[in-house]
């Protein structure tokens, strides 16, 4: 390494000739152009098509020249690159446009109203109208579900780590895997074969079990891993000193591990918020503030969503919009505040 | 404990009891043994839960299929509110397997090439946020994606649609009569797109974990960057991709709001993948469950069962090719 800084900078002999640094951009800008100049002679109107020869072009003009003037492996590198880059700009597109269309189109009848009323007496094809009924209805399932899956799940995680050996342990491992792969549609099933066996009729808890459901594996997998992080050490030195193993687990396994569980279980909430199968299934949806999750049918975030697109309006797909952007910022919020607290507290691992 | 034990010469210890192995662990204090028993108690309420899924998702199946006069797995129609009714998921099978191998062949190449842009190509600093990004893609709720398909992508399939029909209609399957873009075709895009992030996620955890050594190794013979991926990334990585696939299809298989949106469903199998029309397990589910009768509604429980096993049989094999490399779980994804 030393030597190289030392030895004076002059080309070598041994290296073949290289495409300056530039070339890849001049072949897209070229491409570019080229494609432009092809639809507008051809009289082609899709944006798509022009992007397609653009890049088709790029493709092709990159390995003539690399090949040309570098040599084939060469070529084939610079070809897979480009490939790459075109594979990063095409999943781009919808992704930027899914957050793009709904933050401008959702703005537009977002508003404390909007964030403060319930639809109560507004018809789909009216203006007006809000989501507190609905964000009221969300925040009560997850609410009680987190209530539900989260200390199974982290009791759970707790059994798998510090005391699970045996067959017990190896068959919650693996159902647990299972379990992370139920859609939500099935889990929403079960719990309607439960109330259509004792003949009830759709509430905001049922839809909170279903979530719950679908909620514990997540937790139990991400707490596992967090309670994994917490040195061995830590648990020793505290047994050694005659503490017992539960107080050890309680005051010192979990308070170390505290910050990543929370963060997983509020992953978690985020994810379960969005679910609409289940909720539509088991809680049925309403227009009214429902305060009481026990009982009669409630609204809910997604829930409210797809039924204001369901219901083929102008304004109602308004609302839509302005319903997809909140439950969007909730989830991002979460996930953010999540991903806060996991740097935040994060364990050391080292000394 | 008696002090005069101590002068005796020790009794030969017996074997330990499975009591005095307990004890040993130190779980006979009162409160060891109700913790044991509250943790091990959550551990076997999962077990419970699922096998209760399993259960009653049979039994309420079963009700429903004993009263089928069609072959529930061959019929082309769905009549659960009529006398004798006949039903069949040979539509939603048929569905549920085109519209996630659609999105499987968009999305698995793509992703695979971000995760390797985000690990290979992409400038240091871009890469770090741009991954952070597509981790919070991940969270966005379906429904979302749903409405968005519906009110954005579809229309805009309009000229891809036409294209594939000027271009390829005489192979059949890319024929188009001009109906909405509400078809397969659309909604295996929309699928492709939802799934992009977890696998792109998960590959990049792979793809990431590849040995330095291996890939410097390919450099010092020489390689080109494409070289060393070929020669020492995608082999390592193969397996990790593989189940993040599966992940991804799993579910795809399953996904709801975002097909009921987005297809405007009938009871046939259309051979072309652009003509509206099809239907999914999950989406008959959502879209016919608020008019069913009870019967019907078991049913309904009765397609979900099957996909229930279908998921399973997804997830079990890519948990089994996981299983070698445990920390690439997509549970946290």
């Amino acid at each position: 390494m030393s030597t190289a800084t030392i030895t004076p900078k002059r080309p070598s002999t041994l290296r073949g000739a290289r495409l300056p640094k530039w070339a890849p951009w001049a072949i897209a800008a070229g491409s570019v152009a080229a494609g432009l100049g092809i639809s507008a002679a051809a009289g082609l109107h899709s944006d798509i098509q022009w992007a397609l020869i653009a890049a088709v072009l790029h493709i092709l003009g990159t390995y003539v020249i690399a090949a040309k003037v570098e040599n084939r492996r060469q070529a084939k590198d610079r070809v897979v690159t480009s490939l790459v880059w075109v594979a990063f700009l095409l999943a781009v597109v919808p992704l930027a446009s899914l957050v793009w269309s709904t933050v401008q189109r959702g703005t537009k009848v977002l508003d404390v109203y909007f964030l403060t009323h319930s639809m109560g007496v507004v018809a789909d094809s009216e203006a007006g109208g809000g989501i507190y009924h609905a964000i009221l209805g969300t925040l009560q399932q997850v609410g009680l579900a987190t209530l539900i899956a989260a200390p199974v799940g982290v009791l759970t995680a707790i059994y798998l780590v510090e005391y699970g050996r045996g067959n017990l342990a190896r068959a919650v491992t693996f159902f647990v895997d299972v379990m992370t792969g139920i859609p939500s549609i099935v889990a929403g099933l079960f719990i309607l074969s439960l109330m259509l066996m004792f003949d009830m009729q759709p509430f905001g808890f049922a839809g909170s079990l279903a979530l719950a459901i679908l909620m514990m594996p997540v937790v139990v997998r991400s707490t596992e891993e967090m309670l994994k992080l917490v040195p061995n050490e830590l648990r020793e030195a505290s047994l050694a000193l005659g503490v017992p193993k539960w107080r050890t687990i309680l005051k010192v396994v979990l308070p170390t591990s505290i910050g990543g569980i929370t963060t997983g279980i509020m992953l978690a909430v985020a994810r379960i918020a969005g679910e609409t199968a289940p909720v539509l299934l088991l809680v049925f949806g309403s227009k009214f503030i429902n305060a009481n999750p026990f009982e009669g049918a409630q609204a809910s975030l997604p829930l409210y969503i797809y039924q204001q697109y369901g219901s083929g309006e102008a304004t109602a797909y308004d609302r839509a919009w302005a319903a997809s952007l909140t439950l969007i910022a909730f989830v991002m919020i979460l996930n953010l505040v999540a991903r806060g607290i996991a740097r935040w507290k994060a364990p050391s691992t080292g000394r | 404990m008696d002090t005069t034990q101590i002068a005796d010469a020790p009794p030969p210890a017996p074997a330990p009891t499975p009591e005095q192995k307990r004890a040993a662990r130190g779980a006979t204090r009162p409160g060891d043994r109700i913790f044991l028993g509250l943790s091990r108690g959550s551990g076997i309420l999962l077990l419970v839960i699922m096998a209760a899924i399993a259960g009653f998702l049979t039994y309420r199946a079963v009700l429903a299929i004993s009263k089928d006069e069609g072959n529930f797995l061959t019929t082309f129609e769905w009549n659960t509110g009529v006398n004798p009714p006949v039903f069949g998921i040979a539509v939603l099978a048929y569905g549920t397997i085109i519209s996630s191998i659609i999105a499987m062949v968009i999305a698995v190449p793509i992703a695979v090439a971000i995760a390797l842009f985000l690990t290979h190509y992409a400038p240091r600093r871009l890469s770090g946020p741009i991954a952070y990004v597509i981790d919070l893609l991940a969270a966005v709720p379906s429904i979302v994606y749903g409405l968005w398909g519906a009110l954005v992508l579809v229309p805009y399939m309009n000229g891809l649609f036409g294209w594939l029909n000027d271009y390829l209609g005489w192979t059949g399957i890319f024929s188009w009569q001009n109906g909405a873009p509400r078809s397969m075709l659309t909604v295996g895009i929309l699928l492709a797109i939802m799934i992009l992030p977890i696998i792109t996620n998960v590959s990049r955890e792979v793809f990431r974990q590849v040995p330095q050594m291996h890939e410097e190794a390919a450099l010092a013979l020489g390689a080109t960057r494409w070289e060393v991926i070929r020669m020492s990334v995608l082999p390592f990585g193969r397996s990790g991709v593989i189940s993040a696939s599966m992940l991804g299809l799993g579910r795809a298989l399953g996904e709801t709001m975002a097909v009921a949106t987005v297809l405007s469903p009938d009871f046939l199998i259309h051979t072309s993948l652009l003509d509206p029309g099809g239907g999914t397990f999950a989406q008959n589910i959502a879209s016919k469950f608020s008019e069913a009768t009870e019967f019907g509604r078991d049913a309904l429980i009765a397609s979900g069962l099957v996909l229930f096993v279908i998921t399973l049989l997804v997830n079990g094999a890519a948990r089994a090719i996981i299983a070698r490399r445990k920390e690439y779980s997509g549970a946290n994804a």
